[in-house]
């Protein structure tokens, strides 16, 4: 006998060890996220795929799936939460889209649109954050990074190099390179690695290939992030 | 005339993008036009804002007279809109904040390259420049915003057009774009 879960009213399967998110996403069921990938271990810091269940609070991306949950998605106080946690990611960093290489195929700006998210809300903190070009093939803009730890993730599970950290905390936060010099160019990163190629925004982008694909035309000017989250990510699952 | 919208408009720190983008509704302005009215814009040259319906904001806050500009809007306008990245973000003006003041005047007036007469620009005609440019809505409270840079001009036609209807406005996923 099979167990199950119930999301937005809707029962769906789930095997023993697998949280809520990856039950929703083996069912087909998009809840938004941005520092989770199904790839890498989950890490739960953006909040993004806060769920109701059984009445509490949980992330979807780290809570275990257990027989019998009722668990809300899509309300109007979690889209609520989810667009007031967006804009605070945006004025956290600088986020200028039109002058962003990465624009149209940022998971950030998928997940504004997917909220319908027109302001940011908040007072910018116009934080003053550095940019790295040292490295031949690969920038990062801390401008733009939003502490997933997704390319730390990549880097130890996938790569075995660990090359990134997040340090300090606050305001204060930021990525760090592991090298001697601190900068990426002296660090063991390559341009195959997939930490080079994981970042959700555009604070690592691989030089030279920015406007490949002119704007207009990129993944989130033609689709919504759920389409897209859940055609790679459920394909992933099989 | 009198049962028209008075639309007022005005570009603060921005670069008359989003007007161009106004004029891209092409022959809707006609259509338009049967029900609003310019009070204060560039389109009209009237110099200051008198009682509005609707006044659309372009651009950021970089100096002390888009302050008086913007208030002055807040204060006629029954509904004010941040037109475009710059009045939503401060857009790309606002990347000069993480660089000191004095350090953009030196490079523009000062050290820059093919500079004569070198001198920091100090008519008291000239507004003063604030520290940061600030997106409109950390000065005055806005009741709308329409994202992109600019706007296209179906943005503003669904904005304008639900607006006259007495409808809510709202965007299609399609019209929703940061860039």
């Amino acid at each position: 006998m099979s167990q199950t879960i119930t999301i937005d009213g809707q029962e769906i399967p789930y095997e023993e060890g697998q949280t809520i998110m990856d039950a929703a996403i083996a069912a087909n069921i998009y809840i938004p996220h941005l520092c989770h990938n199904p790839e890498y271990e989950p890490h739960g810091s953006c909040k993004l795929c806060t769920v109701k269940v059984n009445g509490r609070n949980c992330s979807a991306c780290t809570f275990p799936a257990m027989q019998g949950q009722d668990i809300i998605n899509h309300s109007d106080d979690l889209e609520h939460d989810r667009k007031r946690i967006t804009q605070m990611l945006f004025v956290e960093g600088n986020h200028f889209c039109p002058a962003c290489e990465k624009t149209g195929n940022c998971q950030l700006q998928g997940i504004a649109y997917y909220l319908d998210m027109h302001d940011n809300h908040f007072p910018h903190f116009f934080a003053n954050r550095e940019m790295d070009a040292s490295h031949p093939d690969i920038l990062i803009d801390h401008n733009r990074c939003i502490f997933c730890n997704l390319c730390v993730r990549a880097s130890q599970e996938k790569d075995h190099k660990n090359v990134f950290a997040i340090s300090g905390r606050g305001i204060n936060k930021c990525l760090i390179i592991n090298s001697k010099s601190g900068k990426l160019k002296d660090s063991e990163l390559d341009i195959n690695d997939c930490a080079a190629h994981i970042c959700p925004t555009g604070a690592i982008l691989i030089k030279r290939t920015g406007y490949q694909v002119p704007i207009g035309q990129r993944t989130y000017d033609q689709h919504k992030i759920d389409e897209i989250s859940l055609a790679k990510e459920h394909k992933h699952h099989d | 005339m009198t049962d028209k919208l008075k639309v007022a408009t005005t570009s603060l720190a921005g670069c008359f993008g989003c007007h161009m983008s106004l004029l891209d509704i092409d022959e809707r302005m006609l259509e338009l036009a049967q029900h609003i009215e310019f009070d204060r814009s560039p389109i009209t040259d009237i110099e200051h804002c008198g009682p509005c319906d609707i006044g659309l904001i372009e651009g950021g806050v970089c100096n002390s007279e888009n302050v008086h500009v913007l208030r002055e809007f807040r204060k006629n306008c029954k509904v004010l809109v941040a037109v475009g990245a710059c009045a939503i973000n401060g857009g790309l003006p606002a990347m000069r904040n993480h660089i000191p003041l004095e350090d953009c005047l030196n490079e523009a007036y000062i050290d820059g390259l093919g500079v004569e007469n070198a001198q920091i620009p100090s008519d008291p005609e000239l507004p003063l420049l604030l520290d940061n440019v600030h997106p409109i809505h950390e000065i005055v409270k806005v009741d709308y915003y329409m994202p992109g840079c600019p706007p296209s001009g179906d943005v503003f036609w669904s904005f304008l057009t639900a607006i006259i209807a007495g409808q809510e406005p709202s965007l299609p996923y399609e019209l929703v774009h940061f860039d």
